[in-house]
């Protein structure tokens, strides 16, 4: 589902009046339906009519995905649940490649003829494309799996949970908020269940069952007297969990200087609780001194950061300019990863890619091209290694295999390279939070997300968050208000000086990270521990409009 | 499902709705076929045809609504679909905000949102179009990445209270990015019709290929205050934060720029320069679009900034009852009246200046001031005595459109234009504005 669609749904932020109507959210369908399971036998069979029928039209390789895309919202303002929405999105996607060229089509028509018609229309649109290709569609060779699965390991899938239940939870997230000070809350739950069967002629069958949650709130407080406001939203992260990401434990708790944080699971009513104390204390902090402080960053904060700065430069489609006319193309040029001395961060800085991390939004057994998921390292120790690439880009780089991050975020999208899990390791040496805030001599910390913007080759980015903190000769003195920190990739990541151990790794993450057009969203996840800038440039973003 | 005709849809919804036991009931039906292409590195990459339909049952009883969807329209299932929307109504939570349905509606006459060409459109048509704008490309050694897609869809809905409407849309959107082959230089044009035969691929990437090839060996110059000519495409996607705020019920609330002390908002104020006017009218022959809203709300001509002085916001059905303001929708696009100058007349008339041709990744960072961060993109160029001087690296801003609105020079002539960021389409001049605020210099091209 499109951020935008999801604003529109839920009500969230102020531009959900004037948006467009939904167009492909799906149809919507009782709660008890979202439990059906459609039996991979009769998928297996849809699946062989696409693959036969491209097959004749003269398709030299064909993949079907039959999708079955459930979405839930509980959506509640203050005292009122404004809306309870179940959506189903069922169809199949048929890409081929005839020709040499890829072709596309997808239908909601489940018959057998529909389904012909669709691969017809496919391999039809790719022999028409072909007069325009420069060279023929190469793929990296993949073996075929025959009849697999895969599903998410989760506790409790959060299709089962009563609406009642959830929208008591949200009702007293409200409730606790509006006593601690709130003028008002809005709160969501949504959660999500793909249900993707993959077939293709290179002989596999891979049925998948994939859950995701996300918890969220937006309080806001007004001083009534001078007009002015301010909002706290929800620190919780969007999980690829079941309903057990709402049941936390002590151990999923960590005591800072700003409250409590979370770690695994999410305490949604503590939360709001401590966010209603928090819009209080924004309304009174100090605007922000623009200049150079050293930043402690929080993971439910930095998850962003890496996301823009390390996420997207590092998708091969667009260091090679696939994505030239949209999302941009990427600052980690193919030289600079050739010379294998490209220094993108300091020796601290190691990232991943990983499409298995338990509990991630990334996590999959298999990705939408039916390759095998695994980790490899993207930097290490600072130095630029590897990238992020499908089926038809490995041979560019000099890979023999997919790195299995190919999606699509609806079985009617034609699936493309996606970002995988990209995380920060944590820090080798024993360090905490405290640690971090007490060897700063000037410096900000902060916690959850906010503003954010990057340009379209990944250079130059500004982020905000939700909570401040001024960080005075290793103590905490205080809030402040109005910060945004500019900064260059590069510069940024160089800058990196000291990375929390292994017990402070959390992940954040996204449920829109939109690229591709038409445009597509993808679930993403970020691990980080608290990590250390110095010296980042901070401006004060208070403006005065009459 | 192909598009259905006003009497076919009106003959389906009417089948439908005599299945309903529901206190209420409303049905809202839609299909649409769609084509896409898209090509980089000078050669096609992906593409596809996507054909969907569906039809939205809504009953009602009390406050109490449930909603279900199909898209098999034989008499079985439309009969099952309305059951089990008035199930879902009746295990449904009471919504205090739930509004009764609309009666018959007057709508004014059909605006002309189809076009029989767009709905024609084939694979062969865009393959054709997309072929015209890569040889444009490669004749000039440049490299091309764009997008193509046509869409043909109807609307129709019907209600127990005799309301009916019925709508059919076509539009065509294409963008292309020409870049140098060394990626010193790139350019941008983007184009929105309801008519494919006034799309012209070639040239529009031709006006993308000379920008690119005048961005080359950009300069750094300061960041700081400027005076900036923007084109439509970038005056889009500041106005259009200004647009999706003009929400009734978030201004009275207190948490918008709209919103003033005391529970009071700028309705009727002055806000920005008098010289603006804007609006919105679901006849514009340039932008026309339909002519009720998805609640049934019947669109009109709306001003919504008139000399300045905000006129009008938009509400919920709900939010115009409970207070009292005027009910109206949110438009489905907007208009800014330009001036008569053309943008080379803008670019002559300007000593020192900054051209802008496109404004990227806009974010809000304070909504009590409407204040966005984004950056230019595919060519930015240092204006000096009326003449474009040199290409300039590209900027990070911090503005917002309130700020921008009252600190206009002058307005060029209003053109059909597209948001990069919302796929929006806009009838906006290109604006020439002072003290426009750069915060840093990025080096990406």
């Amino acid at each position: 589902m499109k951020r935008r669609n999801f604003i529109y749904l839920t009500g969230v932020g102020a531009t959900a009046a004037m948006l467009p109507a939904i167009p492909v959210l799906g149809n919507e369908i009782s709660p008890e339906r979202a439990l059906e399971y459609i039996d991979p036998a009769a998928k297996k069979i849809m699946s062989d009519v696409a693959l036969n029928a491209a097959r004749s039209k003269g398709a030299t390789y064909t993949d079907v995905r039959v999708g079955r895309y459930l979405n839930q919202f509980v959506v509640t303002r203050e005292d009122k649940v404004e809306n309870i929405v179940n959506t189903e999105s069922y169809g199949i996607g048929i890409r081929v490649i005839a020709n040499g060229s890829w072709g596309f089509s997808a239908t909601d028509k489940m018959d057998r003829d529909s389904i012909a018609k669709a691969a017809e229309l496919a391999v039809s649109i790719a022999k028409e494309n072909a007069r325009l290709l420069i060279e023929p569609v190469q793929l990296a060779p993949q073996k075929g799996y025959g009849e697999v699965s895969w599903k998410a390991p989760i506790e409790k899938n959060s299709f089962e949970v009563p609406i009642k239940e959830k929208v008591d939870l949200l009702l007293s997230v409200n409730d606790a908020a509006m006593k601690g000070g709130a003028d008002y809350v809005n709160s969501i739950l949504f959660m999500v269940n793909e249900q993707k069967y993959f077939a293709s002629t290179d002989g596999s069958y891979i049925d998948q069952d994939i859950h995701r949650i996300w918890p969220t709130f937006f309080i806001t407080k007004i001083d009534k007297t001078t007009g002015k406001f301010e909002t706290r939203n929800a620190l919780s992260a969007p999980s690829g969990k079941g309903y057990e990401y709402l049941d936390a434990k002590p151990q999923d708790k960590i005591q800072t200087a700003s409250g409590t944080l979370y770690k695994g699971r999410y305490d949604m009513i503590e939360d709001a609780k401590q966010a209603a104390v928090q819009v209080g204390e924004k309304m009174k902090a100090k605007s922000v001194e623009p200049g150079k402080y050293d930043l402690v960053l929080d993971p439910s904060h930095l998850w962003l950061t890496i996301h823009e700065s390390c996420g997207h430069p590092t998708e091969l489609d667009r260091v090679l300019g696939y994505e030239a006319n949209f999302a941009g193309t990427s600052f980690l040029t193919l030289d600079k990863w050739e010379s294998k001395k490209f220094n993108y961060g300091s020796k601290e800085v190691n990232i991943t890619a990983d499409k298995t991390e338990i509990g991630s939004l990334g996590a999959v057994g298999y990705d939408d091209e039916g390759v095998k998921c695994g980790k490899w390292d993207v930097i290490k120790e600072g130095i630029l290694v590897n990238y992020q690439a499908i089926r038809d880009q490995a041979h560019i780089v000099g890979l023999d295999h997919s790195q299995g991050c190919c999606y699509a975020d609806n079985w009617s999208s034609v699936q493309f390279q996606r970002m995988a899990n990209i995380s920060l390791q944590p820090g080798k040496q024993p360090l905490t939070i405290a640690d971090q805030i007490k060897n700063v001599e000037k410096g900000i910390y902060i916690v959850g997300d906010g503003s954010f913007s990057i340009d379209q080759q990944r250079y130059n980015f500004q982020f905000g968050g939700q909570l401040y903190y001024e960080i005075k000769e290793g103590k905490i003195i205080g809030m402040l208000k109005d910060v945004a920190y500019q900064a260059n990739s590069q510069e940024f990541w160089n800058s990196c000086v000291a990375i929390c151990d292994q017990s402070d790794y959390r992940l954040g993450g996204s449920f829109f990270d939109g690229k591709g057009q038409p445009s597509q969203s993808s679930a993403v996840s970020h691990g980080s521990s608290t990590t250390r800038f110095n010296k980042v440039n901070v401006i004060n973003t208070a403006r005065k409009i009459g | 499902m192909a598009i259905l005709t006003k009497e076919q849809a009106k003959a389906l919804l009417t089948k439908a709705i005599s299945y309903s036991k529901a206190e209420q009931c409303e049905l809202n039906l839609s299909g649409s076929d769609s084509g896409n292409i898209r090509y980089a590195r000078n050669s096609v990459s992906t593409s596809g045809g996507i054909s969907t339909n569906s039809l939205v049952i809504t009953s009602a009883f009390g406050k109490k609504s449930g909603t279900a969807t199909i898209n098999e329209f034989d008499d079985a299932s439309l009969e099952k679909v309305v059951r089990r929307s008035e199930e879902l109504a009746r295990l449904a939570p009471e919504n205090p905000e739930f509004m009764s349905f609309l009666g018959p509606q007057q709508y004014g006459t059909d605006s002309p949102t189809f076009s029989d060409s767009t709905a024609a459109m084939s694979a062969k048509e865009r393959a054709d179009a997309v072929q015209a704008s890569l040889s444009q490309a490669k004749e000039n050694k440049l490299t091309a990445a764009g997008f193509l897609s046509n869409r043909m869809g109807f609307s129709a809905m019907m209600n127990s209270k005799g309301l009916f409407a019925y709508n059919k849309a076509t539009n065509v959107a294409f963008n292309i990015t020409v870049r140098t082959q060394d990626g010193k230089g790139s350019g941008y044009a983007t184009r929105g019709y309801n008519d494919f035969k006034k799309l012209n691929t070639k040239t529009d990437t031709a006006v993308a290929a000379k920008k690119a090839l005048a961005s080359v060996a950009a300069k750094a110059i300061e960041p700081g205050k400027y005076t900036v000519i923007l084109e439509p495409t970038a005056v889009a996607v500041m106005l259009e934060n200004l647009f999706f705020n003009m929400d009734a019920r978030q201004a009275d609330e207190g948490r918008s720029f709209m919103s003033k002390p005391g529970g009071k908002t700028k309705l009727g104020e002055q806000l920005v320069d008098e010289r603006v006017n804007i609006y919105s009218d679901p006849w514009n022959a340039e932008l026309p679009t339909a002519v009720w809203a998805s609640d049934g709300r019947p669109q009109q001509k709306i001003n919504w900034i008139e000399k300045g002085v905000v006129k009008n916001l938009y509400t919920s059905r709900y939010w115009a009852q409970k207070t009292g303001i005027k009910d109206i929708p949110s438009p489905d696009g907007a208009i800014m009246q330009g001036g008569t100058k053309s943008l080379e007349e803008l670019i002559k008339g300007t000593e020192k200046g900054i051209l802008v041709t496109r404004l990227w990744y806009i974010r809000s960072v304070d909504p009590q001031t409407l204040l966005l961060t984004g950056l230019t993109r595919d060519g930015t160029f240092y204006i000096e005595n009326g003449e474009i001087k040199f290409p300039i690296k590209n900027f990070r801003f911090n503005e917002s459109p309130i700020i921008m609105l009252n600190n206009l020079d002058e307005m060029g002539k209003s053109e059909r234009t597209v948001s990069a960021e919302s796929d929006t389409n806009y009838l906006l001049p290109p604006l020439k504005i002072k003290d426009f605020t750069f915060t840093s210099l990025s080096d990406a091209v």
